[in-house]
């Protein structure tokens, strides 16, 4: 029987082919639309660090008060050197990494190579573990080379592909800008993005860091930082000391807490320390301070464009319309057929099998319109750089789910889109119909 | 001629599901279709807009130093670029900034008070970080006063920025601080220390991307830049030297010192294809709405076009009788075009009413700003004549059946 209604129902589309091929287009654009958005912005609001996204938190503490410059009214991102240092002596964290962005560059011997550079970050040893760095090679520097101002470095794979031919490179040398530094480990593939660690002062979905200092050695080779520098509008400092010792906020914090109380403790430790920086004259005004995980902190940064928010709603609006459109032409196909209908109960075909037959006929409508939205989609995917920059175009890749996704979808609105007219086509009395018919 | 309005709403009610989809379809599209259109105008704005400099003769190189410098050597190393590049044949002027117009990597937010205790400043603003031939190779006219001279320029870098000396506003910034009166000679407080106005420029942009109260309220600030990592040298061409100086002029810092890296891809851009990049959020945006709100209007205009051939083929028989009864082709034309005007004008009454809510809801979410009543109106206007254009078709088919046809029509 489902083959005949089958049958039935593709006679029937090809009976008005505008009509029909309004419905499928309609039905493809709005589900391939909707889809594409869909996973661009899952994509850029992907969690970059499940396993570990509420054990993971950023202190920020207002060192401006009300002369703070941005105009959220909350505390800067990133913190002073010396508050850095003060928040290290806390123990209740398990781990604790500070990080700021570098830019180093290499100038090969051989003047005929172009120098390269690379961009990283100075960090503590815990950043490896804390956000979970997988190494290709070696590992990271000790825990006690952290302040003993170790010349070991991490570097990422791209660039030990660069120097090294991408062999072993643990134990080898690497000079840069001026001072020789010996390799401890090769970071294997890493990327997550969101760039939660560094968001605040880099771009969010960059290519991967290919360079890793010791916090401590880069602070004393007084390496700058590549990132933003905030500092009071009055800010009168003059070179690299007065900068580490300055109100200006360049180092981000991250701390990890391995429970609730562990977290709330560390909130108390975090407004005591601000109290106790009011109270020695630092701050005149109310002690401020923020403790975000990393869900809250990709959230206060808005890292997810508002364009992609834009499109995907424009997208779920636009597959509405075609949904509400489609149940209008069906409601007016399936009305146009009243006599047919009237026949066919007068003949005997039961109620259920008038709801079937139509039922599969917008389920085919569905199902086309779901595959010529699977192309669509994909054809949405591959050159979705035509339409958002190619940083965040790039965080997409076509997934069999994605385009399940897409059928599904699909054949789900032509059957929410035929329910109504289908069921009133149920409904048409024999009798009546065949009178006026 | 005489619309005969109640007949047309009492036949609407015997129709009340079709109805009910059409305006609803309208609706949604309205909704969605005024707020993109609002959306669209707003990013053209910010993709279109002068950045009120020498636009296409500018070529910014991004300069990174190789190795740890102190102030004094970058300061060196960027002097002897700059002398390098203003000597060069096609080169007009030349300065190092931390950033640059409309498109910069970086922005720094100023505010701008009229009194040293002002609670929140009179007006926001963006700084450049300039020398003397800041002016020259924008090329943006003096309007008043005049440009700063060496001897007031002071040195600055990530690690020191002297707050304090002259400045050279925007006459927009001119005209928001000292709305009556000539602002040269004034003084103005940043972060509580006071500036003193010597110049007054024509409008030139900030350099945060689409910035929308402040866009063409810049400072310049006179301190030679110089960042410990490398710069942004902006340089003005000559006319037509643009592309030809784009692709020579790292080879020429690299003559200069190898102690530098300029990216092979992107160290050297044309103002234009920076501000391209910058903007290609923007563009895609308006790409997208523009392909979406098309999409939208054709469905739409699709479904009332499938829905109103089905109302006519169904009243054949009523249309024939009316013909016979002699009513006017122009009538059968008027009724159905009033009855589709009926529908659309539920629609988008309703529609306007989610307009503004959609935008309510964005402005929460997604900090957009009012809805102006004139995009409803516009939207309104639009469906309205989408659907009288929609239904003139099925209408005119209509009025054409002749008396005879439609009555034997509907018996078959």
């Amino acid at each position: 029987m489902f083959r005949y209604y089958f049958k039935l129902g593709m006679r029937s589309l090809s009976r008005n082919v505008v009509i029909t091929g309004l419905m499928i287009l309609l039905i493809a654009v709005g589900v391939a639309g909707s889809i594409t958005t869909f996973a661009l912005l899952r994509a850029l609001s992907a969690n970059p660090i499940p396993a570990k996204s509420h054990q993971l938190f950023v202190p920020q503490i207002d060192n401006r008060g009300p002369n703070r410059i941005t105009t959220s009214g909350e505390p800067d991102p990133e913190l002073t050197f010396h508050d850095v240092v003060a928040l290290r002596a806390n123990h209740d964290a398990t781990g604790q990494a500070a990080i700021y962005p570098i830019y180093l560059s290499a100038v090969p011997t051989d003047i005929n190579i172009q120098p390269v550079a690379a961009k990283g970050y100075a960090v503590t040893a815990d950043f490896f573990r804390m956000f979970l760095v997988p190494f290709e090679y070696g590992g990271v520097w000790s825990k006690a080379d952290d302040d003993g101002g170790s010349n070991e470095l991490v570097i990422g794979n791209d660039l030990n592909r660069k120097l090294f031919h991408g062999e072993n490179s643990v134990g080898r040398e690497l000079p840069l800008e001026g001072h020789t530094y010996r390799i401890a480990g090769v970071m294997a593939q890493w990327n997550p993005l969101p760039r939660f660690y560094a968001a605040a002062d880099v771009q969010a979905f960059d290519l991967p860091p290919q360079i890793f200092l010791p916090f401590r050695r880069a602070i004393d080779l007084k390496i700058p930082t590549a990132g933003s520098t905030g500092c009071a509008l009055n800010y009168q400092g003059k070179g690299w000391d007065d900068l580490v010792h300055s109100e200006c906020t360049w180092i981000s914090l991250w701390v990890e807490l391995p429970d609730a109380a562990a977290a709330s403790r560390y909130a108390t430790f975090l407004s005591a320390y601000a109290e106790e920086q009011k109270a020695n004259g630092r701050f005149n005004w109310p002690a401020y301070t923020r403790l975000r995980d990393v869900d809250q902190w990709l959230k206060y940064l808005k890292i997810v464009p508002s364009e992609t928010r834009i499109s995907f709603i424009v997208a779920l609006g636009l597959l509405l319309v075609c949904t509400v459109n489609t149940m209008g032409l069906l409601l007016a196909r399936f009305m146009r057929r009243g006599t047919d209908i009237g026949i066919r109960r007068a003949l005997g075909a039961s109620r259920g099998a008038i709801y079937r037959q139509y039922l599969v006929e917008a389920a085919v409508i569905g199902l086309a319109g779901g595959l010529f939205g699977v192309l669509l989609t994909v054809c949405f995917i591959g050159n979705l750089d035509l339409v958002f920059e190619p940083r965040l175009a790039r965080t997409v890749h076509i997934a069999a789910g994605t385009l399940v996704l897409a059928i599904s979808l699909a054949v789900v609105v032509a059957l929410i889109a035929g329910a109504y007219p289908v069921w009133r086509a149920s409904r048409i009395q024999p009798a009546w119909q065949l009178k006026t018919g | 001629m005489n619309i005969p309005v109640r007949p047309i709403l009492s036949a609407l009610t015997r129709h009340k599901a079709g109805v009910f989809l059409i305006a609803l379809q309208v609706a949604l599209t309205l909704a969605i279709v005024a707020n993109a259109i609002f959306v669209i105008s707003e990013r053209v704005i910010y993709i279109s807009r002068p950045t009120g400099i020498d636009e296409s003769n500018i070529v910014v190189v991004d300069n990174r130093w190789v190795g740890a410098l102190t102030p004094e050597q970058a300061r060196a190393k960027t002097a002897a670029d700059l002398a390098m590049l203003r000597q060069l044949p096609g080169v007009a002027d030349a300065y190092a900034d931390y950033s640059f117009p409309a498109a910069g990597p970086w922005a720094t937010l100023w505010g701008i008070s009229l009194d040293a205790n002002q609670k929140s400043p009179t007006s926001y603003s963006e700084a450049y970080f300039t020398d003397e031939h800041a002016l020259n190779t924008y090329g943006v006219r003096l309007v008043a006063g005049r440009n700063f001279r060496s001897d007031e320029v002071t040195s600055g870098s990530q690690l020191e920025q002297s707050t304090s000396g002259p400045i050279i506003i925007t006459q927009d910034l001119a005209k928001k601080l000292f709305p009556a009166e000539s602002s040269l000679g004034k003084a103005v407080y940043v972060g509580g220390v006071p500036r003193t106005i010597i110049g007054v420029i024509s409008d030139m942009e900030v350099p945060a991307v689409g910035t929308r109260t402040f866009a063409y309220r810049s400072v310049l600030s006179p301190i030679r830049w110089a960042d410990l990592g490398g710069d942004q040298y902006i340089v003005r061409v000559s006319p037509g030297q643009a592309e030809h100086l784009r692709l020579s002029l790292a080879a020429a810092l690299y003559r200069l010192s190898r102690e530098r890296v300029i990216d092979a891809v992107d160290g050297v851009q044309s103002f234009h294809s920076l501000r391209n990049k910058a903007y290609s959020r923007d563009r895609g945006l308006v790409i997208l709405l523009t392909a979406a709100s098309i999409i939208l209007l054709l469905a739409t205009a699709g479904g009332i076009i499938g829905i109103t051939v089905f109302w006519v083929d169904e009243r054949r028989r009523q249309i024939g009788l009316r013909r016979a009864l002699g009513a006017k082709r122009s009538e059968i034309l008027a009724h159905i075009l009033t009855e589709n005007f009926f529908i659309i004008f539920m629609g988008v009454c309703v529609g306007s009413l989610l307009a503004f809510t959609v935008n309510l809801a964005l402005m929460h979410y997604l900090e957009m700003m009012r809805l102006p009543t004139t995009y409803i109106a516009l939207g309104c206007a639009l469906l309205l004549t989408l659907g009288q254009c929609a239904a003139l078709t099925p209408a005119r088919r209509a009025a054409r059946m002749s008396p005879m046809e439609a009555t034997r029509a509907a018996i078959v």
